[in-house]
């Protein structure tokens, strides 16, 4: 790695660090800076520092506080790094992770398996499988529809993203139509909920995430081959067809695994690596793990917004994400060179 | 000239409906006979004062009494020729969707908008209400006195050592929750508990969201779960979720999970649920002690 790219990197983990700091910091109840501080190094080894919090406070700060803010870093993240590959993989600058069908079909798995089996759901707390499973078959019906329609462009499979989307869309809909008496529960899962997370979750869905992100990065200098097209990234010896069917298979495993466990927060996988796009040029060596790092840190303040802006109560962070997002993406659209 | 002529004009059906007044008022006083409740606590008013027998549909969420003529019909996404279909005299709303009463006006079927109600004195007049549409007068006087007398007794029951606990209405398992300007919540401060959910309204939308870290902290000393129904929570879900043990209600004994519909309507069964929640602060002022 060439000292150009090194600089940039460790500015993003720097971000990331202190996005985690100031989620830790910041939440409706106040704890001090200083006894957080000392409660975090009372948790490392051998520094014999004693936790100043009393027990309630010390279960709010690392039973509720500290899993949201790593949950918040891992989606954010994972949904930042997928919606780069998908740009990359299919050169369209407006794909996201939930391009190919994704999002559409984890809400009607959610859907289906809080309506028709709610007591399986609630002794099992099964809708994160059920939202996994169904975001799994929304993107096996996008990929084989588009590959059926054949064409070598990616638009083929695009459209079928969005035919995919629209038809399960109707069926959630219908379906969450009928069974109004659900309607609360369906709607609190879809809107997003990083507030409910505890430890659990985020041992549940670190694994897809993880293992998500280093199959994506390292593919990372064949994305940069193929941002020139698939015919002359194919004559440079490169398998277009494995490399995209591979990247879209990680992103989408761990798009679904962070899907499953937060409900849908849109967004995050457009703005950020756009972002990074526009300020640090096209290469994706450097924009995969800018966008891990960014989005990461993205996702964790825009919760410390959705959990502190109108506190003791919250906002839905699809809400912050959008709401501040998009400014923020303005700025950088109007301040960046030009839109590449 | 032309305003005298005008008046004359006026004049003539004017006569005319006054004069026919006295034969058409018995018809338009004649309780109705094909009562609609789109409304489940109207429907749950209405059977109580012994109207039953004049409904001839409910809609879905309906469920209480058992008896009531349960049909498919939406109080959310109303139908209008799905109303028509059973004839009614009589359409009782708690919320006019999509233009519904305009509608079904067109087709001459009276409505009757019953919205939710603010306080126990407005659940009251609604089910005055229904008692002089349906004929029903004294029978809807009988529940009311009921109800106030079931209210005082269960108010007094609340031990003075128990006046200033606070509480935690849980409406969904996402921290959905009720201030004390609601219906719901406005009932259990009757009972002399303090709502932690009103700091957390700024917007005055009466059921903020609030954070979980929120509720700890503010340690109530009742938690009260309207979401056992339609979420399957119960006390030990509660107990489970991290970070909530050390709770006060928690360590108690406070937590008490109620029927969800009972504490969202607004009709006769609203002492059930009050009762259960005064029993609850029973406990743990006694433990207090």
């Amino acid at each position: 790695m060439t000292a150009s790219r090194r600089l940039p990197i460790a500015c993003a983990a720097l971000f990331l660090a202190g996005a985690g700091l100031v989620g830790l910091l910041v939440g409706p109840v106040s704890l001090g800076a200083l006894p957080i501080l000392r409660s975090a190094l009372s948790h490392l080894p051998l520094l014999h520092v004693h936790s100043p919090l009393s027990g309630p406070d010390d279960a709010i700060l690392w039973q509720l506080r500290a899993p949201r803010v790593v949950l918040g870093a891992l989606v954010g993240g994972m949904l930042a790094l997928a919606g780069a590959s998908y740009q990359g993989v299919f050169r369209n600058p407006l794909a996201d992770p939930y391009l190919l069908g994704i999002a559409a079909g984890a809400g009607l798995g959610a859907t289906l398996a809080i309506v028709y089996a709610p007591d399986v759901v609630h002794s099992y707390d099964l809708t994160p499988l059920a939202a996994f499973a169904g975001g799994a078959v929304g993107v096996v019906a996008a990929y084989a529809l588009g590959r059926s329609a054949g064409g070598r462009s990616t638009a083929s499979l695009i459209l079928a993203g969005v035919t995919v989307t629209s038809f399960l869309t109707a069926v959630q809909t219908f379906v969450q139509q009928q069974h109004s008496q659900s309607l609360q529960e369906v709607y609190s899962w879809i809107l997003g909920h990083l507030d409910t997370a505890g430890w659990h979750d985020d041992a549940l869905v670190a694994p897809y995430i993880l293992v998500s992100a280093v199959v994506i990065l390292f593919h990372r200098r064949v994305l940069d081959v193929l941002s020139v097209g698939d015919e002359e990234a194919a004559t440079l010896g490169v398998n277009v067809r494995r490399t995209r069917l591979v990247v879209v298979a990680a992103a989408t495993v761990g798009t679904a695994g962070a899907v499953a466990i937060s409900g849908l927060i849109g967004f995050v996988g457009i703005i950020v690596p756009h972002a990074i796009r526009l300020v640090l040029g096209p290469s994706y060596r450097l924009i995969l793990p800018l966008s891990f790092l960014g989005g990461a840190g993205f996702l964790v303040l825009t919760d410390v917004i959705a959990r502190s802006v109108m506190a003791p109560a919250e906002l839905p962070i699809g809400v912050v994400t959008m709401f501040f997002g998009a400014p923020f993406f303005g700025i950088v659209l109007r301040t960046s060179r030009s839109f590449a | 000239m032309v305003a005298l002529r005008n008046a004359g004009l006026l004049a003539l059906p004017l006569a005319l409906a006054l004069a026919l007044v006295p034969a058409a008022a018995p018809a338009r006083t004649a309780p109705p006979q094909r009562i609609v409740s789109l409304s489940p606590t109207a429907t749950e008013d209405l059977f109580a004062i012994g109207a039953g027998r004049q409904v001839v549909a409910v809609d879905d969420q309906s469920n209480y009494p058992p008896n009531a003529p349960k049909t498919k019909l939406s109080g959310y996404t109303p139908n209008v020729e799905a109303i028509a279909k059973y004839r009614p005299d009589l359409v009782v709303i708690s919320d006019d969707a999509n233009g519904l009463s305009a509608a079904l006006s067109k087709l001459h079927v009276h409505t009757l908008l019953l919205p939710p109600a603010r306080s126990l004195g407005g659940a009251y007049a609604q089910i005055a209400k229904l008692g002089v549409v349906t004929g029903h007068v004294s029978a809807a006087a009988r529940v009311v006195a009921r109800l106030r007398k079931s209210v005082s007794q269960i108010v007094a029951s609340v031990p003075k050592s128990a006046r200033g606990l606070t509480f935690y209405e849980e409406l969904s398992p996402d921290f959905y929750s009720a201030t004390s300007k609601t219906f719901t919540g406005q009932v259990l401060t009757l009972l002399g508990l303090k709502d932690i959910a009103d700091a957390a309204d700024k917007t005055g939308s009466g059921y903020p969201k609030l954070s979980a870290e929120y509720i700890v902290a503010a340690n109530p000393d009742v938690i009260v779960l309207a979401d056992t129904k339609c979420c399957a929570q119960t006390a030990a879900k509660v107990k489970a979720r991290p970070g909530w043990s050390s709770v006060r209600a928690v360590q108690d004994g406070g937590v008490i999970g109620v029927d969800d519909d009972v504490a969202s309507r607004w009709g006769p069964r609203v002492v059930d649920f009050m009762r259960a929640v005064a029993h609850s602060a029973q406990i743990v002022a006694a433990k207090k002690q």
